[in-house]
């Protein structure tokens, strides 16, 4: 049977199962050079398998065409602006690729001798000097897997640190701007989650937080800049109203890139902080992972770190894990080695001036952005941004088209959409981040773009609510996914309809 | 553009920033470099390291060959240089890689439901636990002394305070395996959950069906660990589980001094709604067309904030397609062959070393020592650039001089014969 092409350049492709046959197969083994055994000799019969049923059966051309079709129906930063707001979507250096693959970093064991490990330990060393430079933090550790558990691995050095002053307290304050890992976080921490308005700047309200602090807050978790890339500026403040009840600001860097070599956390009052090297430092995101989520804190939060500590002794490093203060681990190992080495490349590359020259670049692409679509979308706040920029669908609703829609149609246009309704705190939010890496021409095609939606939402709003037309796959039913879930592939499960 | 702007100079983006706040003078760093320097800074490091070593090391970390094929696929642009696929009609691509992995995580280890990936293995313990804990609506979690010693170390870091007591029970003294009495007098209608590893950390396969029995007996459920994911290649998947929470390492990662790996967790169907992280579930586009997109992310943090199942939001996902490119690769007979030849080189170095325990094992056994301490000897054996097995001390000072080796198809037998002669000369 002829598979036609349709709406993509690609052959239609089914699942691995669908295309796999018996006696099939891609993989090569050399001959084994010791005896073989009887697997139910050594093991038990009880104890040795069948065969695992379904298990993939094909060639390694039709592996690499198979999973080479699929990577053609994936957007990506390699073929165009991604303005995901609070994302950081920005280019993910090809060069930091190569390094993380070189033999004695890429195959190192995390239990060889320390003395054949120098080289690995030396990374850890350089990445957390700048990171401490960058964040005008005392001390960081690089455990943590990624933003989220770096927020988790912070909360708990919060506790820690209130516990040996004979209180961990109770409460955790997170702004109604925060993102949602925020207070998942602290409940995770043990700690309920008390959320606190914006006030009408988007901002946090000094008055209205020193209402809420009393001894029983162990923290105030903000996002600076905030998720309407607004720079807090209050921060110092508010800090100090925590400080005097003896509470801690944690500070999720998610937004770092708007900072870099222009102000640093330790500077303006935070006690303790996560960074997000696949945001702020290029690692790439791979459509999900993986990341790293150092945390940095000022020195009374620094017996707590987690275990463990690289230290200096007879001038070689070594793994110190006698710290009787730590939380413990948050990880097995020393955390994402590999995603380290890519950042610290990243920061070699660009050193003292290149990095403060990026966030300029993301703080006037995202300004230039605001500027050029201001006349056409509802600006709800009108604070001066950095790195990002949210509008409203406002005036759009009022034609029945919303945010959502707006971000499908974009999709026609070539564009992947902004960060779609989020922060909550604006209505139908459009949270747009372009980062530093986008050229002039690049961003224009983009302003245009959201401006000829914008003008086919006035003479043709239907048609918008249509989209996407141009895509492989058009809208998908997520209700329906949600109501019924299928999460597997199953053999016995009739042929559907994109296996024909 | 700064005229669009409305600024003169670049520094007047920032300029309503507290004074306080702002740096006022430039990063104490060096200039940038040229991407030559880069790769000469980095390959310095590499040399620093140990390269050109045989290693006998495993114990949660394994040495399989990585086929080219895997790098090939995942540097691709649209997989490396894509975001989280919450965007389903342009994230086709990674949702069918991933609702592909979902579905060869729960071929491989006999559940029936998967998620998209875990930080790795050790954190997906503790969120297993979690999930028990939810599940059950009790609080104890009995972990076996024998599951890998740093895996515990994070379950307790998670579970101190979230109100989940835990508790460790111990291993024969004589097979290696757990210790079934001792769980059995542990377990009380307060345990949630009971935690094995096989191959445990010892590399001996477990009763796992017997801890299974015990645990349903008393209301708690049964979590299987792994962290040798090529032994499901040959041993029995954890049919008797509740929850697996697993390490895919093995498949085609790189040990990268520790990360990034991938980790799992699977479960009974009736649990899906319990599990941490992303989920992909099958659907259709509005013309009628297979499709697929992140669901039942109620479940998840940004929608639930601290009411969520758990707070991880990035997960591993082209790790995961390392793993899943690998597992297609390999495929159903692969695995097989591959699981065999570990089998077969692990067996013939306990045929020239003994092993310190009489139960099954897999690919790394604990080695007898004849009462002399293991760093002279691997530190001797590092002038043959052999990596020696790992001292067990530190982890279990009940062994005294005990280390643990590993043999995967990738050792040569000439090296183990290497091991085997400095070891009898010892």
């Amino acid at each position: 049977m002829i598979r036609k092409v349709r709406q993509h350049i690609s052959q239609n492709e089914a699942l691995i199962f669908e295309e796999s046959s018996p006696g099939k197969s891609g993989y090569q083994l050399p001959p084994l050079d010791v005896p073989a055994i009887d697997p139910a000799a050594a093991l038990g019969k009880q104890n040795v398998r069948d065969e695992i049923e379904g298990f993939p059966e094909i060639s390694e051309v039709e592996t690499i065409r198979h999973f080479t079709r699929l990577s053609t129906w994936n957007y990506a930063i390699d073929l165009g602006l991604y303005p995901l707001g609070s994302c950081t979507m920005k280019y993910n250096p090809r060069v930091n690729e190569f390094v993380a693959r070189l033999d004695g970093l890429a195959w190192a064991h995390p239990y060889q001798p320390e003395s054949l490990s120098q080289g690995a330990l030396q990374v850890i060393s350089d990445l957390e000097a700048a990171m401490l430079e960058i964040t005008g933090m005392d001390a960081v550790t690089l455990q943590p897997a990624a933003g989220a558990h770096g927020e988790f691995t912070g909360i708990l050095l919060v506790r820690a640190l209130l516990e040996s002053r004979g209180n961990p307290r109770k409460r955790i304050l997170v702004p109604d701007s925060a993102h949602g890992t925020n207070p998942a976080t602290a409940a995770m921490a043990g700690y309920t989650v008390q959320n606190i308005k914006s006030n009408e700047q988007g901002l946090m309200d000094v008055e209205a937080l020193a209402r809420f602090v009393d001894e029983d807050v162990a923290a105030l978790m903000v996002t600076n800049p905030n998720t309407l890339g607004v720079f807090e500026e209050n921060i110092v403040q508010c800090a100090k109203i925590l400080h005097d009840k003896g509470a801690m600001v944690y500070m999720d860097g998610a937004n770092m890139n708007a900072l870099v070599g222009l102000a640093r956390p330790g500077d303006f009052g935070v006690d303790v902080m996560h960074i997000n090297l696949h945001k702020t430092f290029s690692t790439p995101h791979g459509g999900g992972g993986p990341g790293g989520g150092p945390v940095a804190v000022k020195s009374w939060l620094e017996p707590f770190l987690p275990i463990p500590r690289l230290a200096r002794k007879n001038d070689q490093w070594h793994l110190d894990y006698d710290r009787p203060q730590s939380i413990g681990r948050v990880r097995a190992f020393y955390g994402n080695f590999g995603v380290l080495v890519r950042a610290l490349a990243y920061i070699l590359a660009h050193g003292c001036d290149g990095l403060r020259n990026a966030t300029l670049d993301a703080l006037l692409n995202a300004n230039y952005i605001r500027h050029k679509l201001a006349p056409y979308f509802d600006l709800p706040y009108t604070s001066p941004n950095m790195h990002e920029v949210v509008f409203s669908d406002e005036r759009q609703a009022k034609r029945g088209v919303k945010t959502g829609d707006i971000a499908k149609r974009l999709i026609d246009y070539g564009f992947h959409p902004y960060t779609v309704s989020f922060p909550t705190i604006v209505h139908g939010a459009l949270m747009i981040e372009p980062t530093e890496t986008e050229s002039l021409r690049e961003i224009d095609l983009f302003i245009d773009s959201m401006i000829s939606i914008a003008k086919e939402i006035e003479t043709d709003p239907k048609m918008v609510l249509g989209a996407p037309y141009d895509t492989r796959t058009n809208k998908v039913d997520e209700v329906g996914a949600a109501r019924r879930p299928v999460v597997r592939w199953k053999p016995e499960r009739p042929a559907s309809k994109a296996a024909d | 553009m700064l005229a669009a702007c409305g600024v003169e100079s670049l520094e007047d983006l920032f300029a309503h920033l507290p004074k306080e706040a702002q740096l006022g003078r430039p990063l104490n760093m060096a200039p940038g470099i040229s991407e030559y320097e880069i790769i000469d800074f980095f390959k310095a490091r590499s040399n620093d390291n140990a390269t050109g070593y045989t290693s006998f090391l495993g114990a949660g970390v394994y040495q399989h060959y990585r086929p080219v094929l895997i790098d090939t696929i995942v540097s691709r642009g649209e997989f490396l240089t894509s975001y989280t696929p919450y965007q389903a009609e342009i994230s086709q691509g990674t949702l069918t890689a991933i609702f592909e992995f979902q579905t060869m995580i729960c071929q491989l280890t006999g559940m029936d439901v998967a998620n998209a990936s875990m930080y790795d293995g050790s954190t997906a313990v503790p969120e297993a636990a979690m999930m028990a804990v939810r599940i059950t609506g009790k609080s104890k979690v009995l972990v076996s002394r024998v599951v890998h010693p740093e895996y515990r170390e994070v379950l307790r870091t998670y579970a101190k305070h979230q109100g989940i007591p835990v508790e460790e029970f111990g291993y024969d003294a004589e097979s290696g395996q757990l210790d079934l009495e001792d769980l059995e007098r542990r377990l009380d209608g307060e345990t949630a959950a009971v935690i094995v590893q096989s191959p445990n950390f010892f590399g001996i396969v477990e009763n796992v069906k017997a801890a299974a029995d015990l645990a349903h007996k008393r209301g708690a459920l049964l979590i299987f660990v792994f962290t040798e994911a090529v032994s499901l290649g040959i041993l029995e998947p954890p049919h008797e589980a509740d929850i697996v929470a697993g390490e895919l390492q093995s498949f085609a990662i790189s040990p990268s001094y520790g990360g990034p790996y991938a980790g799992i967790i699977a479960a009974k169907e009736k649990y899906i709604r319990q599990l941490p992280g992303r989920l992909v579930g099958e659907t259709l586009d509005a013309r009628g067309n297979r499709a697929f997109c992140l669901t039942l992310s109620t479940r998840e943090q940004h929608i639930r904030r601290e009411k969520a199942t758990s707070n991880i939001c990035t997960n591993q996902a082209l790790i995961a397609l390392m793993a899943t490119v690998f597992m297609t690769i390999y495929g159903k007979a692969g695995l097989r062959e591959l699981a065999e030849q570990n089998l077969a080189k692990a067996h013939y170095l306990s045929s020239k070393i003994k092993p310190r325990f009489s139960g099954p094992f897999f690919n790394e056994f604990v080695a007898a020592t004849n009462g002399s301490a293991p760093e002279p000897l691997n530190q001797k054996l590092l002038e043959n650039k052999i990596i020696g097995g790992l001292p067990l001390r530190k982890f279990y000072p009940e062994l005294g001089n005990a280390v643990l080796l590993c043999a995967t198809e990738m050792t040569a037998r000439a090296h183990m014969d290497t091991l085997a002669e400095a070891v009898s000369i010892q």
